[in-house]
């Protein structure tokens, strides 16, 4: 080791070491990264991320809940008075502000995921408060909008992206 | 540590050993010699029964796992077929989760212990953030490890913990997303919680190495929160403490063995029974005793974000202990007041217990709040207030020496 310089100035070596463990660094980091991304949702969970579903048979009033993505989602056909009373509570002091008309691509059907917004538990439909969805887990109440009025829960459930595909079937995702 | 015992091997075989790996000598003068407190009560027993369930823990672990099949298709009947045909399938899953249930009690029990007799303090912070961090793994183990039956409370409890995290802003919903492989907990989430649950374990046993070694270097604390001045305070710790911590484990296994054999599902819930249903939400989700503190804690507060990080804060602020409470005095026997906060903190801990298992509404919801508040009041507010008025009581000079010290001085 006679070759370490006494003095204090920057050496040969010492850049050395630097750009090494630099190199080093850099390399490992980039390494680190498949094995982080390797635990995010993989191309066969991606592929079922859209679903068609029939919806001539649903009655006035009723529902259907489909799962998509592992998570339920209620189609709900509302009867033209569920739809007047959605309208009019437009104006009422909702926690999470939005109007019934931007909620729907038409009035009379209404899609939401069926996942409290709260800590996810699922909503229990045609119960609560506002004879929309009650949320067992922490009691939060929603309405015929899907809308949150009462409870934990911060916002409204959430619409999932969606077209009707023909006037009976509905493609989610 | 002061240590004047010297291992000296005996024979040739050992002699030669002793020079090419001392394993002998490690032993004899970390275990067997050790010199510990002569005055130590039944509390310092749980440190010992704690290795053991970690032993136990893992052992039946290991067992599970061989016939155990991560695969949501699969796991629940899995864990039937485990209880019905394996032979001794039974005993061994009753021992591994009630296993757990003792586990967090004798931690619990350990940590009080800690809290009581101020053996966070200097110099024995390191040790003491060893075992939060030990601690905290515990929790993410018997986490991970509740969902893999994968009945109704697996999936559930699994759902609200991990939408936890989605509450952070800007990054929740793609870590929620890293987390669960997915968009909802699933087959992926189910292996990746097999796969961690039976790594952490091991990690777990690694650290409680460390945690030993830092406490070989101060040495234990003792009942009366004074230092060991010389040999006269001290005796080896075998035979003197392992027959002891043997006693105290046994007498502890008396309890595990009711549970196993007696009762082995009362600490359990009975909808985890029944097969995971993504499409249905059981009426009441509750985690297993041990975590119910926190899940009261985290419904106490009404806004989403700030109730998670009030149950996260509520475990880091146990890493601070050592700064908060800067009293030099360690024992709470010797201070009056410290000592009746501390049994009203143990209470409130046990009533924020009681609460978690409650509808949060109406007077619930305001006792889980006054109870939150005080367990953060006792840390940030009662501790570092009480470090600086309270006047200790005399306090013996030494171990061995019942002499009063007026002053109450320390070392
Ligand atoms: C797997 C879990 C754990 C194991 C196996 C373990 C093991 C031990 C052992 C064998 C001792 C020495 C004997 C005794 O004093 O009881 C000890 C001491 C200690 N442990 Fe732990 N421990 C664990 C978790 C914890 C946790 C979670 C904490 C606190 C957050 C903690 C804090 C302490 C302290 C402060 C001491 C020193 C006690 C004293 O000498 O006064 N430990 N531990
Ligand atoms: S998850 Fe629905 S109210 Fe908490």
């Amino acid at each position: 080791m006679s070759d370490i310089p006494e003095d204090d100035k920057p050496s040969r070596r010492d850049f050395l070491y630097i750009t090494t463990g630099t190199f080093g660094a850099v390399g490992a980091a980039a390494m680190v990264w498949p094995l982080v991304d390797q635990m995010n949702p993989d191309s066969s969970v991606k592929a079922l991320s859209s679903i068609e579903v029939d919806i001539s048979e649903v009655p006035e009033g009723g529902f259907l809940k489909v799962a998509w993505r592992g998570k339920p989602v209620y189609i709900r056909r509302r009867t033209a008075e569920e739809i007047i009373r959605a309208e009019s509570e437009d104006k009422e002091d909702l926690p999470d502000p939005q109007n019934d008309a931007d909620r729907v691509k038409k009035k009379e059907w209404l899609v939401v995921v069926g996942v409290c917004t709260h800590l996810g538990c699922i909503p229990i439909a045609d119960r609560g408060d506002y004879d929309g969805w009650f949320c067992p887990c922490h009691g939060s109440h929603y309405d015929i909008s899907g809308r949150i009025r009462k409870g934990p829960a911060p916002t409204n459930l959430e619409i999932p992206p969606y077209e009707f595909a023909s006037d009976t079937v509905i493609k989610i995702g | 540590m002061n240590n004047d015992y010297e291992y000296v091997p005996k024979n040739s075989f050992t002699r030669w050993l002793d020079t090419r790996l001392p394993i002998l000598r490690f032993t004899n003068e970390h275990i067997l010699q050790f010199p510990t407190p002569k005055n130590l009560n039944y509390f310092w027993t749980f440190g010992f029964i704690l290795t053991f369930f970690l032993i136990t823990q893992i052992i039946t672990g290991v067992i599970l796992a061989m016939h155990y099949a991560p695969n949501s298709l699969l796991a629940f009947d899995s864990i039937e077929h485990i209880m019905r045909d394996v032979n001794y399938g039974w005993l061994i899953r009753y021992a591994h989760s009630n296993g757990s249930s003792m586990f967090f009690l004798a931690v619990y029990i350990h940590m009080f212990r800690g809290l009581y007799y101020g053996s966070y303090k200097e110099p024995r912070e390191v040790l003491w953030i060893l075992g939060c961090i030990i601690y905290f793994l515990m929790i993410v183990t018997a986490f991970m490890g509740y969902v893999l039956p994968w009945g109704q409370m697996s999936y559930w409890a699994a759902t609200v913990i991990i939408n936890l995290v989605g509450t952070l802003p800007i990054i929740g919903d793609s870590l929620t997303q890293l987390l669960l492989g997915g968009f909802a907990v699933d087959n992926p989430t189910l292996n990746r919680f097999f796969s961690l649950h039976y790594l952490i374990p091991f990690i777990i046993f690694g650290l409680v190495f460390l945690h030993i070694w830092a406490l070989h270097v101060p040495g234990n604390n003792n009942p009366t929160g004074v230092s060991i001045q010389g040999k006269q305070d001290t005796v080896a710790f075998h035979p003197y403490y392992t027959v002891k911590d043997f006693f105290a484990y046994i007498v502890f296994l008396l309890l595990f063995c009711y549970f196993i054999f007696y009762n082995p599902n009362a600490l359990g819930h009975p909808d985890n029974y029944i097969e995971a249903d993504p499409m249905l939400t059981p009426a009441h989700i509750v985690p297993e005793w041990y975590l119910l503190p926190f899940y009261a804690i985290l419904r106490a507060v009404p806004d989403k974000l700030f109730g998670v990080l009030l149950m996260f804060g509520s475990i880091v602020v146990l890493f601070f202990l050592p700064w908060l409470d800067t009293m030099k005095v360690r024992s709470a026997r010797y201070r009056p007041f410290y000592k009746m906060f501390f049994f009203i903190f143990v209470l409130d801990c046990l009533l924020l217990g009681y609460l978690g298992a409650q509808v949060p509404e109406g007077i619930y919801l305001l006792l889980s709040r006054v109870s939150t508040f005080y367990y953060f009041a006792f840390f940030i507010l009662i501790m570092p207030a009480l470090s600086r008025l309270e006047k200790p009581n005399p306090m013996p000079i030494g171990i061995s020496n019942p002499a009063i010290d007026q002053n109450a001085r320390l070392d």
